[in-house]
């Protein structure tokens, strides 16, 4: 898609003609110039003319962790994107909302994935990541992107909400509509298409609600919503009901899927990496970290400037967009050291802004961690090799950094 | 050198020899303590140093800032007692401070 037209050469044009917005950068995996570019010269970068308007990119570790946590200056509201969302249906979701209401909201919701809980659903994650395991074709090529990253995603959602396992494709599709909307992913679904969708993800979850209420057993995440006297009668507020469940179906989709599929690519990437943990899987869980690090799975989160205000020198007036671009924040030298190399057993692996910083940190960071760590544990058990036999085919988006193909074939053990 | 003690979920105790003028987020990472993650190094910008701080000592560790408030309000375990250990800084007065662990961090 769009591979002919040509990206301008990000070290010959003058440095304010740089606009990373520009969701071909990441489909053609050609940022990183762009990146060491701004950190160097323009740390905290304007661009005047974009598809979005001008907006200022924040590219360092330290300031992005700055801006992350002065939610009084930077705010949330009224969205989290360099795109602004279209009006005739907003979905209010505490990702895109500032103190008090984000933390109310937010407090309701963090006991679904806080890690006792996690615990009790392991080994239900465990035995739907094995049945998928077991299924694949040895010596065979096929789409990791389908087969597994997409298919042990939704079956981790539908888990997650205890919701009815042959109906889960509908989890993917609601949440592929909600953010694949151009503003956010510049994905090509439009309003026609999403509004009924989120009328029908919106009066499935309403049934749901009412067939579950009173029920005192099961720790998925409506249950849990019911007993919070907070949000006990959120289905009173339609948006907002639907803002908090499409806020845990996109958070939980796209990113751990896209994780599934980096890690892999990853580890193709680097062979001596995938040699030591085919010698040590007790690497695990700090690899995991390291994956997510390496794809920052959402390449930024916006904020809107309340005041005018100062950062490294730059003036920043009240109104204006600041982009808080992750994906260079993970390669920043001065917080990571190598930081462009993918390696499996570093030092400090948790010390990374893939979850972000501050009071909207992600909310199911140690969910997808758990995830990854269980895929990976059992992956290691069965397969010598999971080999990349192709190019990897991605999204074009400025916001999630993924995937739509990796072509691969399995050795067995 | 003033020595704390920190108690992990499971009961298991740890007493430091812990070092002036350091967080005690760090002084636990540096001798091994097992339960404190501090995933952002100490910016008060994760929440995953979360700690409860014994009543007798409550006074002598000082109070949370506003930015530390709102982190320890994401903590569904939050308690009267908790602080973030990346926000207090080690002295000598602090000799024989006792600290509880969660049981998670995130
Ligand atoms: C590798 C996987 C994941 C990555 C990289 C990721 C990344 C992020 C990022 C960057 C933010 C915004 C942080 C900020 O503004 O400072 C966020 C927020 C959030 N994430 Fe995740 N996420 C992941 C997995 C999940 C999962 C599995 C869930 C499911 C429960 C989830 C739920 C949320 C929620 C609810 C928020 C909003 C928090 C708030 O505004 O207070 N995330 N995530
Ligand atoms: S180490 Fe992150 S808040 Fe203390």
């Amino acid at each position: 898609m769009n591979q002919a037209i040509e990206l301008p050469d990000p070290n010959s044009i003058p440095l304010e003609q740089i606009d990373v917005s520009d969701g071909r950068i990441y489909q053609q995996d050609a940022w990183r110039p762009f990146f060491a570019r701004l950190r160097e010269e323009a740390p905290v970068h304007y661009c005047a003319d974009s598809a979005f308007g001008p907006f200022w990119s924040v590219t360092r570790f330290e300031d992005i962790v700055a801006v992350d946590t002065n939610h009084e200056v930077f705010s949330s509201e009224p969205a989290i994107v360099i795109g602004d969302m279209t009006e005739e249906m907003e979905v209010e979701m505490f990702i895109a909302m500032d103190p008090p209401k984000h933390d109310v909201q937010r407090r309701a919701a963090q006991p679904v994935v806080a890690p006792q809980n996690l615990a009790q659903m392991e080994s239900l994650i465990r035995s739907r990541v094995c049945a998928i395991l077991d299924n694949l074709p040895v010596g065979e090529t096929f789409n990791w992107v389908d087969e597994v990253s997409i298919n042990l995603t939704t079956q981790m959602l539908a888990t997650l909400f205890d919701f009815p396992f042959e109906e889960r494709s509908k989890l993917t599709y609601w949440s592929d509509v909600a953010a694949g909307s151009p503003e956010i992913a510049g994905g090509d679904v439009d309003q026609e298409e999403r509004i009924p969708a989120l009328m029908e993800c919106l009066e499935t979850f309403n049934r749901i609600w009412h067939e579950r209420k009173g029920r005192d057993e099961g720790f998925d995440l409506i249950t849990l919503l019911q007993r919070d006297p907070h949000t006990a009668d959120l289905p009173d507020r339609p948006m907002e009901f639907l803002g908090n469940l499409m806020l845990l179906i996109v958070g939980g989709n796209d990113t751990t899927r896209n994780s599934i599929t980096g890690g892999v690519l990853a580890l193709n990437q680097n062979p001596a990496e995938y040699d030591k943990l085919r010698s040590d899987h007790g690497l695990i869980p700090g690899m995991v970290s390291e994956i997510i690090r390496w794809q920052t799975p959402l390449m930024h989160m916006r904020r809107t400037a309340k005041q005018d205000v100062e950062l490294r020198g730059q003036q920043i007036k009240q109104g204006d967009k600041v982009v808080m671009w992750y994906l260079s924040g993970n390669r920043d030298e001065s917080a990571i050291e190598n930081a462009d190399d993918f390696i499996i057993d570093r030092a400090n692996p948790r010390h990374h802004v893939s979850f972000g910083f501050g009071i909207h940190r992600c909310m199911g960071n140690r969910l997808g961690e758990m995830q990854l760590r269980i895929l990976w544990e059992e992956i290691m058990r069965r397969f010598s090799f999971v080999e990349v036999v192709g190019e990897p085919e991605r999204v074009r988006s400025n916001f999630v950094r993924g995937y739509t193909n990796l072509p691969v074939k399995l050795h067995a053990l | 050198m003033p020595k704390i003690t920190l108690i992990e979920f499971s009961g298991q105790d740890h007493t430091i020899d812990a070092e002036a003028g350091k967080s005690l987020m760090q002084n636990a990472i540096d001798n091994g303590v097992p339960g404190i993650d501090a995933d952002c190094g100490g910016a008060c910008a994760c929440g995953t140093c979360h700690c409860f701080v014994s009543e007798d000592w409550l006074a002598a560790t000082g109070e949370a800032d506003a930015m530390e408030e709102a982190m320890l309000g994401m903590r569904p375990d939050r308690a009267d007692n908790s602080r973030l250990a990346c926000q207090i800084e080690v002295s000598d007065e602090l000799d024989g401070l006792v600290v509880n662990l969660p049981e998670f961090q995130m």
